[in-house]
């Protein structure tokens, strides 16, 4: 498991990789009342905004962590934004992308420096 | 947070686990269990909200008629026509008529007890004072803090203190022996649900606070859960949906003018602005401030602007109050649009994010208020 900057994680199967935002990141926005996902079948680049996800207190986005095809979006949570807060790093999985470059991988961080990272 | 203030409740707000922002000079809790899970504390049984931040000032000099008749030249209020022990909504309003704050006034016999708001409670203080005749002394209460119990379980917990909170109707004022302690009580609130407001000496303030919350049926509620509460029950927030461009009728705001002050009444005008506010409350106003329901799931927050169509045309108005309604259960939002496109059903349509989302215009209250009248 990595992690960015921005409080994604990403589990990488090959160049498969799902993404979602830490247990951290739900905390911080409080409750989750609506997510928009890109479409399946979408280039993204690395830093594109491809998620919106908004709390009871704010909007929010989310980049692509890397450059890509979406080739899986999770609609639970688009129908129940609460699954976000619920379980972040498990079931409220919010995309999976084909990676075309997975050399950002090695610059994101392991768990124990996500740790030091968010204190 | 070295330069802010803090209210009497502050170090029970940090024991209970309140996350402190910077709030209008103070430092203030804007959350406790979570936003959402207070909001519906209040709507279901009872919340306890620190509004110390608030201004709490007393007019006084005379009798109340003196005192009354003076404040009239401030407020297109009745104030003469204010019985004792009873509140009222206010306005200061400037030399155009824009709406410089809102306040809640009340006759607590000898004398007037106005709340402001915090942020604008220096420069209301300044303008009691400059505009007053010098025989009315303007009084800043700075050993008070303010709390408010709010929601459907408000009345039988604060009566288990003192019965007679029970026999207080919305908008009465009475000074209650809680538990010891002098309170100035009224029966009124921010959230659209019945409760009181709660002045008390700042040094009994935490004694109070607790004894409350150790009701089961009270919690402690931030500022997060009272902005989504206020905006249900379509009450404005100051700065955001009244400000000095606004003026009372625009804002929706004519029902706070009483007969006796507008044209033809016993004492017309003669309050800052009067004639721009009672030429727009005679020929109506060119916009007004209505309900928005976003027609899909995203919320719509303040600053976006309001387009008449889909595609094209210029804006027509913005959203002045918007978020995510826990009782409505989808997004709700305020703002203006030209009066021709006030009328419930209308559909218009927020820019967000590049794209234009229906709205439809909605009246107010979304959540229907509980005041016990």
């Amino acid at each position: 498991m990595k992690y960015t900057e921005e409080h994604e994680w990403l589990d990488a199967d090959g160049d498969l990789v799902t993404v979602g935002i830490t247990a951290h990141a739900a905390e911080q926005l409080g409750d989750v009342v609506f997510v928009e996902l890109p479409e399946v079948g979408s280039e993204v680049s690395k830093d594109d905004e491809i998620v919106v996800i908004e709390s009871v207190k704010a909007a929010s986005d989310i980049m692509a962590p890397l450059d890509g095809e979406i080739v899986e979006v999770n609609e639970a949570i688009v129908d129940e934004p609460g699954k976000v807060n619920e379980d972040p790093e498990g079931e409220a999985w919010f995309f999976k992308i084909k990676a075309s470059d997975l050399s950002p991988m090695d610059d994101y961080m392991d768990e124990a420096a996500y740790k030091d990272f968010i204190g | 947070m070295t330069d802010l203030l803090r209210t009497p409740l502050h170090d029970l707000h940090v024991e209970m686990g309140g996350k402190m922002v910077p709030f209008a000079g103070h430092e203030m809790p804007v959350q406790f269990a979570g936003i959402m899970a207070e909001h519906q504390q209040t709507r279901e049984k009872a919340g306890l909200f620190d509004v110390s931040h608030m201004g709490q000032v007393i007019v006084s000099g005379g009798d109340w008629d003196r005192i009354a008749a003076g404040f009239e030249g401030l407020v297109p209020m009745d104030v003469l026509g204010l019985s004792k022990g009873r509140q009222r909504y206010g306005l200061f309003l400037d030399e155009s008529g824009g709406i410089l704050d809102d306040l809640m006034f009340a006759n607590r016999g000898d004398h007037l007890f106005v709340v402001v708001n915090a942020a604008c409670k220096d420069a209301d203080i300044a303008h009691m004072k400059a505009t007053l005749e010098p025989d009315l002394t303007v009084a800043p209460v700075t050993d008070r803090a303010l709390m408010a119990l709010q929601g459907p379980a408000a009345e039988a917990v604060l009566a288990e203190l003192n019965p007679a909170a029970a026999e207080m109707l919305f908008m009465d004022v009475a000074t209650l022996d809680l538990a010891g302690i002098e309170a100035w009580v009224s029966r009124s609130g921010y959230t659209g649900e019945d409760g009181y407001e709660i002045s008390v000496p700042a040094a009994q303030a935490e004694t109070l606070a607790r004894k409350l919350l150790a009701h089961d049926d009270v919690a402690p509620i931030g500022l997060g859960a009272r902005d989504s509460l206020r905006l249900e029950a379509g009450l404005c927030l100051y700065g955001h949906d009244i400000d000095t461009d606004t003026l009372p009728a625009e804002a929706g705001l004519s029902w706070a003018i009483q007969k006796a002050r507008k044209a033809g009444g016993a004492r017309e005008g003669g309050f800052p602005g009067a004639e721009a506010v009672l030429a727009q409350l005679a020929e109506g106003p060119a916009s007004k401030r209505v309900g928005l329901r976003p027609q899909g799931r995203a919320p719509m927050r303040e600053g976006v602007e309001l387009f008449a169509a889909e595609t094209g045309g210029a804006a027509i108005g913005r959203i002045t109050s918007g978020g995510f309604g826990p009782t409505v259960g989808g997004p709700v939002a305020m703002g203006y649009v030209p009066a021709e496109l006030g009328a419930p059903g209308t559909v218009v349509h927020g820019e967000l994010r590049g794209k234009r989302l229906p709205l439809e215009v909605t009246k107010l209250p979304f959540v229907a208020a509980n005041f016990k009248r």
